[in-house]
């Protein structure tokens, strides 16, 4: 398994790269400002201390004030990994910056959550549904579809 | 050398006109077939006929041989495996193979949840095979949705997209269930007829 990191001591280290772009860190990941998330994630990916080369999984939660985009972040040359995290409040257009060019492996996860869960990932190459068919009403993983 | 090869000649000459007159005698003595022996038949076969009707002899090698068409959509598909493989081993029921191709398939096992994307595809390769076809519903999912009914993606039930000729409940069947729902097939077919109605 790969050494999580500590997640205090990586938003410090943000903070101070990038102040102001980390909104809370705490035992379960590293919030951070979804505005900043771009140059973030190239940093973390690019950076010889974190050089996070591997997008391990992407995801995101329905906390009904607000959804939660997770970055599940590996690095193998370093063996650690970080949680990432991005929030959106708008339910009707949430919208959050796609990281595809920084991980290609962003690509038909983002597509999977813009599908189930209907967070736009701006930037997206090819964002359309994954596995629900054009033409679905509604992004059933939302806490509120019925 | 030379001696040698002389008392070998004289002999051999001398055996070779007695082979000579063996196989002239042989050769008269056979002029005719031996006859076959039926004494080891059984009577009807001795007679040599057979009376039965066409539905049966046409049923009797259809049922005895289904090829399966290779489709599996979720779990089910293991067990549907472990069916074709040689613990249970339907090479017994002359299904030997699965066809890649619904051309060449006359059986499909329609084995796991069947989502509405897929639904097409599935259509799609039952409308290929070839007339006569039969289809299995196995597992809950493919019967009726199983778990999945009420799910905003899932298909409630095979029989909403193809016609179902046997139902084999589980989750999934073990390969015992499917076998007998194979035999439920067999039974189907000797009853058909190729008559028009």
């Amino acid at each position: 398994m790969t050494v999580v990191l500590d997640y205090e001591a990586v938003a410090r280290r943000l903070s101070e790269e990038f102040p102001g772009s980390v909104m809370e860190s705490g035992k379960s990941g590293i919030v951070v400002k979804s505005e900043r998330l771009r140059e973030l994630a190239g940093f973390l990916r690019d950076s010889s201390e974190f050089e996070f080369d591997y997008l391990a999984n992407l995801t995101a939660v329905d906390y009904l004030d607000y959804f939660e985009v997770v970055y599940h972040l590996v690095s193998l040359t370093n063996n650690h990994s970080l949680a990432l995290k991005v929030r959106c409040t708008d339910r009707d257009k949430p919208v959050v910056p796609s990281v595809v060019d920084v991980w290609r492996a962003a690509d038909f996860q983002e597509r999977e959550v813009y599908d189930l869960m209907g967070i736009v990932f701006e930037g997206h190459p090819n964002l359309k549904r994954l596995f629900l068919w054009e033409g679905f009403i509604g992004h059933p993983l939302r806490k509120d579809y019925l | 050398m030379e001696i040698e090869r002389r008392e070998l000649s004289l002999p051999g000459s001398y055996i070779d006109i007695v082979e000579g007159r063996e196989v002239e005698s042989l050769k008269e003595s056979c002029q005719q077939p031996i006859p076959d022996s039926d004494s080891w038949l059984e009577t009807e076969l001795r007679r040599n006929v057979l009376l039965t009707t066409v539905d049966y002899v046409i049923d009797w090698a259809r049922s005895r041989s289904v090829f399966p068409l290779m489709f599996g959509l979720a779990c089910c598909a293991f067990e549907m495996i472990a069916t074709a493989a040689s613990r249970f081993d339907i090479a017994r029921f002359g299904m030997d193979i699965f066809r890649w191709s619904p051309r060449q398939a006359d059986l499909m096992i329609v084995a796991g949840t069947i989502t509405w994307k897929m639904a097409p595809a599935v259509k799609l390769v039952y409308e290929q095979m070839a007339e006569p076809k039969w289809v299995i519903a196995m597992g809950a999912c493919a019967i009726s949705g199983g778990t999945f009914r009420e799910s905003y993606s899932v298909v409630p039930g095979l029989n909403r997209i193809v016609p179902v000729d046997v139902y084999v409940p589980g989750c999934p069947p073990r390969p015992e269930g499917l076998i007998h729902g194979i035999r439920l097939i067999h039974q189907k077919i000797s009853r058909d007829t190729i008559k028009k109605v």
